[in-house]
């Protein structure tokens, strides 16, 4: 794979150097037919993204289904081998690492799923689900082994006494609090949270998100936040990175993100996000997208957005648009976006309609 | 818009399914009323009861182990939850439509969708099959699908999520209904295609006039849609009232945390309000308050004494034995539905 483009270098937020710094990802599944199995295109779920993230920051991932957020966390932690490019964690390159050499590592990183039903396994106890990993890496004693066990459940609000319980008796936050404590018990520095709170009731994820703050907080963790639900990465993350079909789109500190988005997709899907508020609903203009998002085994040319972008032009189909600093530490991937440097940040204004007059 | 003519008035609806574990209270006596173009919004989390009160109505939970110990269920001057089967099932998809949660298991995906449209049709008017593809390819239009007559010979695997959740939408509209009951219809879409589904239902429902009830977990996707908003809690309504006063005013410590949960642009960075504690065992005998255990008002009386509807403003009623606006108990005479 040969690359045009030249490596972008997101910029450093506080003059530290980045706990993990990713740089031209790819990850591209194939798709094999017939008898021998022969490749006969690609599913680009990665295509080319490079970001860096900081120590003791939370970066946001956000971006719809199929966009490439879940497998390009996978490939950061090499649960899935990267097609190219790199991944270097404090200094070392994890593509293409040995199995012993990145076991050595695995402790310091981690990750939280999504479905707290799907990742526990059930005929496991609580205890042994989250003593796993300190028999794996770890050289304890059993008591000091219950002794740490039953420290990492009261972190996460857990009772000591749970632990001989099952995953079956317990509510879905509870359980996510399981997943965690089985992410903390290591004392990793980064943890990939995947999603850890889509599977959760509303009530109980405000809970779970002021748990991850507080371990944030109290073990100085720097996490990957991969979440579809726009408002709460705004609430967790310091800079936020927005992808579409494989590519990073935007990525931004979080308030400029928000307040000051470029990207029309970004625009468009900050428009679509429901806020509870009816006067604000009834009211806003909003940006609707036509048709869904193409398949990342066949991406449009040039610009992947182009196909629902209110305002593509030839140049959009042709000529893929480099991901670039517009302004200070806000990257953009348009070609309708100006930078800083040429003249002021032009805001691209998107044609929008009226959501629907007076509520009835 | 919504007018003052009942189409569904539903009595103390009670259902529960009876496992090997012990009686599940799904729905502990429901009562609510629906007017003729009216859009509901019914706000719950998962085990709150919303979807199976609605499915009760048309009787599409399994029996057993589900059973409906109680109520009535008022339309077009019949009670559903006694009418015979074949009767029922002339209103089911006929005069009421039902959308579900995820197109891909209730579309069959071996038939082509203009086919599974056309016996839509047919089974609720006497259409010719030449009519009843015309009458789908209109209904596809409808709903803003492109290319119509195309798109009726696709397969539902040929159309995408939001697509195919359209779909169900028109399979919905086939017969004119008068009432369509929505369970959560954009919660297995993104972002930007639930945009595009919620405009294309707001543009539908002002020029159809269909009553719509509306369920969801989600607070703000019925904000800019919804007449009026039930919440329900432990099997119960816990609050109901119109749009605008749900938000600015909730009533029930209930859903006044869920609102206060949500993360809000002037906290950042300060810790989210959440609600402390875990959504009730079902499997209980509701004794009591149901939200009692995890409300900060709560006090003796909350968990001995279930709290009905009161009246607290124009169509605005709450269960909860504290007034939350003047911060006192509210006295045991004020215990009548006053709507």
């Amino acid at each position: 794979m040969t690359d045009t483009m030249d490596a972008p270098m997101t910029p450093s937020t506080n003059g530290t150097s980045p706990l993990v710094r990713v740089t031209n990802l790819k990850k591209h599944f194939p798709i094999t037919k017939g008898i021998i199995k022969r490749q006969v295109g690609a599913v680009r779920a990665v295509d080319d993204v490079t970001f860096d993230i900081f120590p003791g920051e939370t970066l946001g991932l956000v971006g719809e289904s199929g966009s490439g957020k879940t497998t390009t966390g996978r490939v950061i932690l090499q649960l899935e081998q990267a097609t190219s490019g790199s991944v270097d964690f404090d200094g070392n390159e994890l593509v293409g690492m040995g199995t012993s050499q990145l076991r050595k590592l695995r402790p310091r990183m981690q990750t939280i799923f999504q479905d707290p039903h799907a990742s526990l396994n059930p005929r496991m106890t609580v205890a042994s689900i989250v003593g796993e990993p300190l028999r794996e890496h770890d050289d304890l004693r059993a008591a000091e082994m219950n002794t740490r066990i039953e420290e990492l459940l009261l972190q996460v609000g857990l009772h000591p006494s749970h632990a001989n319980r099952y995953p079956h008796e317990f509510s879905g936050g509870q359980r996510q609090r399981i997943g965690i404590a089985r992410a903390i018990a290591l004392n990793p520095e980064f943890i990939v949270c995947d999603e850890p709170i889509a599977a959760l009731d509303v009530s109980i994820q405000a809970q779970v998100v002021n748990l991850l703050e507080q371990l944030q907080e109290d073990l100085g963790l720097t996490y990957l936040f991969i979440s579809h639900d726009l408002s709460m990465v705004r609430h967790m993350a310091d800079r936020v990175a927005v992808m579409y079909l494989g590519k990073v789109v935007e990525l931004a500190p979080v308030d400029d993100l928000y307040d000051n988005p470029k990207h029309p997709y970004t625009q468009a899907l900050h428009s679509a996000v429901p806020l509870p508020d009816p006067y604000i609903e009834t009211h806003r203009e909003r940006v609707i997208l036509a048709g869904d998002i193409p398949s990342p085994s066949n991406p449009p040319s040039g610009c992947r957005f182009r196909t629902r972008c209110p305002i593509a032009q030839d140049i959009c189909s042709a000529q893929e648009p480099a991901f670039e600093e517009k302004a200070t530490g806000h990257w953009v991937a348009c070609h309708f976006v100006e930078s800083a440097s040429s003249g002021g940040v032009a805001d691209v204004t998107l044609p929008a309609k009226n959501a629907g007059g007076d509520p009835v | 818009m919504v007018g003052s003519e009942v189409v569904l008035d539903v009595q103390d609806l009670t259902t529960q399914f009876n496992t090997q574990d012990g009686t599940v209270h799904a729905v502990n006596g429901v009562s609510f009323a629906l007017h003729a173009g009216e859009f509901l919004g019914v706000v719950g989390e998962s085990g709150s009861g919303k979807s199976v009160t609605m499915m009760s109505l048309l009787k599409l939970i399994p029996m057993p182990p589900g059973e409906i110990v109680n109520g009535t269920a008022t339309f077009d001057g019949e009670d559903l939850l006694t009418l015979e089967a074949d009767k029922l099932r002339d209103v089911r998809g006929g005069k009421i439509g039902f959308i579900f949660q995820d197109p891909m298991t209730s579309l069959n995906p071996v038939i082509t969708v203009g086919k599974q449209l056309s016996e839509a049709v047919r089974r609720h008017t006497d259409a010719s099959k030449k009519d009843a593809l015309n009458r789908s390819i209109e209904l596809l239009s409808t709903v803003g699908i492109p290319d119509p007559d195309q798109r009726v010979k696709n397969y539902p695997h040929e159309m995408s999520g939001g697509m195919r959740q359209r779909v169900m939408i028109a399979m919905a509209l086939a017969c004119n209904p008068e009432i369509i009951i929505a369970d959560e219809p954009t919660t297995a879409l993104d972002v930007t295609i639930q945009a595009q589904i919620i405009e294309e239902v707001r543009a539908l429902r002002e020029n159809l006039g269909t009553a719509v009830v509306w369920i969801t977990h989600d607070l703000a996707v019925v904000a800019g849609l919804a007449d009026r908003v039930i919440v329900m809690y432990g099997g119960r309504i816990v609050e109901e009232a119109p749009v605008a006063a749900l938000y600015s005013e909730p009533r029930h410590p209930y859903t006044h945390g869920l609102l206060r949960s949500l993360p809000r642009l002037d906290q950042k960075g300060q810790e989210l309000y959440s609600i402390d504690g875990q959504p009730p065992n079902m499997l209980n005998e509701p004794v009591g308050c149901s939200f009692a255990p995890r409300c900060e008002y709560a006090f003796d009386r909350c968990l001995t004494e279930q709290p009905v509807l009161r009246g607290v403003g124009l169509r605005h009623a709450v269960a909860c034995h504290w007034d939350l606006i003047d911060n006192v108990e509210v006295p045991l005479s004020e215990t009548e539905v006053a709507l």
